[in-house]
């Protein structure tokens, strides 16, 4: 019984512990800025690739380091999504500030591009993009310098982008014939990535190391010899817990957290104050964007890695935010939790030995139980678990409408 | 008083003057579509394209509701795809049980008596019905139970995502109600003893769809123009002052929603019986239903003309576009996300109309001409006084 008890506990804090880790990046971003990003779940999977990278890199050039491959891909894909979500808030979402719908249907269009990118990359396409930058914003930036720049920018424009676009695809037709630069580098298939050694077995009392070995010792004593849990698990859970006190403790004791609170809270009174409001929206979504990057390293010792990761992650991880509230860390983290709950419960049929258990022991109920079991019979799949699971956060939402913690506040709106 | 009647006849004259005017062109465009574009298509021998044109003519009702509810109202909605899958699989499943027996998946996943649910679709009068209300009814339901609480904007918008996902787990889950992923196929199926893929049933479905369009773009112009119609705008700039003007605006957005949504299942029924086959992913992935969007924001939100418009060509370039070249085509739809959002907000029928010819025309050198304030030309108000003004310099 205490076993089963525990082997539940630790899979709802394993599933809610990815969850939240999907999911941190994303409460930051909306919640402090107010922005949805779609494409949260792509920034993911580009950390979740440049982990592959790393992981080959290592396979390639050092190879009697390979188990601590995980170390250098951590702060890899960090910066690399951090950058990526720098070049994304500068060219885009810059522009659609208070605009959220508007800015929903741009991150899809990132989102949607970035899967395919990710698909067709190879050397022609890299050599295309670095080519049109060169002619399109090297020409932008070589005619701003002009006294008229103002009244000639339209066509300015008009007459660039076709041109460098024209050049472009030539040039990329002539490159198109070398048999080394069009190879695809990742393809549309899904990759897998080996783990490091240190992560594949189980931790179980037996094989504990020496410094927990009261703990072991602990466990035999209650009968608890045969709980082990994969390790791969237990890394994700660490790794959330210290990303949350990272972000925790950076939002609330540094300086730039304090100016991004200051920001959320009173933007155009923060400027006024001297706090650069463009640089803190850029950092708050640089880091937003690199903590993707973590979330999709972690994620590739569960699943594989393929263009299409991003998908399964990201309304969860919007359900996570909805519910807990916007901007609140606890809430997200109790939010987490409650969803993994609901969603391992349902799925993995913890009802239906329960009802037939009752079933013999009350019998003038029977025909109630039978309909409980045929019901959780009928939700028991995993996917049909979501069914359920989105029918109880509609019904919270019904009591709560701005999640676990509200925002506090006097405004009509929501 | 009958100084003041004059100048109000003028403008209801020219009201109707434009009223009558748009009815002859929805006519002239009717007949082209009904007529003239299957001669045209059956002349040149590309008889079969004309299915690809019932398909993008079908998604434009589609847009039509999408318009309605996100151009009007300010409610972004990205789960129409649960209501086009309704739709279409209200049909398909009339199609599999009208002739009294059960369908083949079902026999071959080991069930031998139809699910309840399925019961009455062996009637045709109840799958028409079903088709539209079944949509609305669920669409009414999930919008009174979000709008109820005051929930808009993003998390409207969220809501309604997550709501497609779980209707798409529904129907990919249990494999003997919906046959799973394979979905439901009616193309060798018969309705009134002739086969549905056959050319003359596929030119009936293609001449229903032209003039449900046509009714659907008279049902939306008849709501967006009266009232009803300026309210839905007034509660898509502030919600909040309808509020306090005595208003409820939730009422207001579970009916619309309902259309929306009722519109949405008449286009997928009408779609996927042109496709041949409805699966949980063709009508009800995340990125198609988000694409819906997109076709009303190319066209121009909140004109009618603009969504009919989009769709017909984003879904004609994408059809092209992924015959030629499949890599290139989520590029250039993220392209086109990214372009309409930051570049062309108002879509190629705003575009228009904010003069975008004349500085298109400017770029090449020609001169921008001079323009007056064309809002205040076309304002009936300042119309009415300059009549009115005249009237009285005159006498």
């Amino acid at each position: 019984m205490l076993e089963q008890i525990l082997e539940i506990l630790f899979n709802v804090i394993s599933i809610g512990s990815v969850l939240l880790l999907a999911a941190l990046g994303l409460a930051i971003v909306f919640g402090l800025m107010g922005v949805i990003n779609l494409a949260h779940g792509e920034l993911m999977m580009l950390g979740a690739y440049s982990t592959y990278v790393v992981q080959q890199g290592f396979e390639l050039w050092a190879k009697d380091a390979l188990d601590y491959y995980l170390w250098v891909a951590l702060p890899v894909a960090f910066i690399f999504t951090a950058l990526v979500g720098v070049l994304l808030e500068k060219g885009v979402i810059r522009f659609l500030y208070g605009r959220p719908l508007e800015t929903l249907l741009a991150t899809w269009g990132v989102s949607l591009i970035l899967r395919q990118f990710v698909r067709s990359v190879d050397g022609v396409l890299l050599i295309g993009i670095a080519l049109f930058c060169l002619l399109f914003f090297g020409g932008m930036w070589v005619l701003r310098r002009r006294v008229n720049w103002e009244s000639t920018r339209d066509r300015a424009i008009a007459i660039l982008l076709p041109l460098s676009l024209a050049i472009t695809s030539i040039a990329s037709i002539l490159l198109g014939k070398n048999e080394a630069l069009t190879n695809k580098w990742f393809g549309s298939r899904n990759l897998d990535i080996t783990f490091p050694s240190w992560l594949d077995e189980n931790l179980s009392p037996e094989n504990l190391p020496n410094w927990l070995a009261w703990l072991g010792n602990w466990m035999k004593s209650v009968g608890l010899e045969d709980f082990s849990v994969p390790r791969t698990r237990l890394f994700i859970i660490g790794l959330t817990i210290v990303c949350l006190l990272g972000v925790y403790l950076f939002l609330n004791r540094s300086n730039w957290g304090l100016r991004i609170r200051a920001v959320t809270q009173n933007r155009s009174m923060s400027a006024c104050l001297g706090i650069p409001t463009r640089q803190v929206d850029a950092f708050t979504f640089a880091l937003g964007s690199g903590l993707a990057g973590i979330a999709g390293c972690a994620v590739t010792l569960i699943g594989s890695v393929g263009p299409n990761m991003g998908g399964n992650y990201i309304v969860d991880a919007f359900m996570v935010v909805v519910v807990g509230g916007v901007g609140n860390l606890f809430g997200s983290i109790l939010a987490a939790l409650g969803i993994s709950t609901a969603n391992y419960l349902i799925s993995v049929e913890t009802f239906v030995p329960m009802f037939e258990a009752l079933q013999t022991q009350v019998a003038f109920l029977k025909p109630l139980w039978e309909s409980f079991v045929t019901f959780f019979e009928f939700f028991g799949t995993s996917s049909m678990a979501k069914v359920l699971v989105f029918a109880l956060i509609i019904a919270f939402l019904q009591i709560r409408p701005a999640g676990i913690f509200p925002q506090k506040g006097r405004s009509v709106e929501l | 008083m009958t100084e003041q009647a004059a100048p109000v006849q003028s403008t209801r004259k020219k009201k109707r003057q434009k009223l009558k005017r748009e009815i002859i062109a929805i006519a002239v465009l009717g007949i082209i579509l009904a007529v003239a574009m299957p001669a045209i298509l059956y002349a040149l021998n590309i008889g079969f394209r004309l299915k690809f044109l019932g398909r993008f003519l079908s998604l434009a009702i589609i847009a039509l509701g999408i318009d309605l509810i996100w151009g009007y109202t300010g409610l972004l909605s990205l789960g129409h795809g649960i209501f086009f899958a309704l739709g279409g699989y209200s049909l398909a499943m009339h199609l599999k049980v009208q002739d009294g027996e059960l369908p083949d998946f079902m026999t071959q996943y080991g069930v031998d008596q139809l699910p309840w649910f399925w019961e009455p679709y062996q009637s045709f009068p109840f799958t028409l019905i079903a088709i539209v209300v079944l949509p609305m009814a669920v669409a009414g339901i999930l919008g009174y139970l979000v709008f109820r609480n005051r929930i808009r904007g993003v998390y409207f918008s969220i809501l309604t995502q997550a709501a497609l996902l779980v209707f798409y787990y529904f129907f990919k889950g249990p494999i003997e109600l919906f046959n799973g992923t394979n979905g439901l196929k009616t193309d060798s199926d018969t309705l009134f003893g002739a086969v549905v893929s056959s050319q003359s049933v596929q030119f009936v479905f293609y001449e229903v769809t032209v003039l449900l369009l046509i009714a659907a773009y008279l049902l939306c112009r008849w709501l967006t123009s009266g009232r009803f119609g300026r309210l839905l705008i007034a509660i898509r700039d502030d919600e909040n002052r309808v509020r306090f003007s005595g208003y409820d605006p939730t009422g207001f957005k579970v009916v619309v929603f309902a259309i929306s949504g009722a519109l949405a299942g008449i286009a997928g029924a009408l779609y996927s019986v042109q496709t041949g086959i409805v699966t949980p992913d063709n009508t009800m992935e995340v990125a198609f239903s988000i694409e819906m969007v997109i076709w009303v924001a190319v066209g121009g939100r909140g004109t009618l003309v603009g969504a009919i418009l989009g769709a017909v060509l984003v879904s004609l370039a994408r059809t092209l576009l992924s015959e030629k070249f499949p890599d290139f085509w989520l590029f250039f739809q993220g392209g086109l996300f990214l372009l309409v959002v930051t570049v062309l907000p108002d879509g190629i029928v705003g575009w228009f109309r904010g003069g975008g010819i004349n500085r298109a025309r400017s770029l090449f050198g020609f001169p921008k001409p001079v323009f007056t304030y064309p809002s205040l030309e076309e304002d009936p108000e300042v119309q009415k006084e300059r009549e009115v003004f005249e009237e009285t310099e005159t006498r």
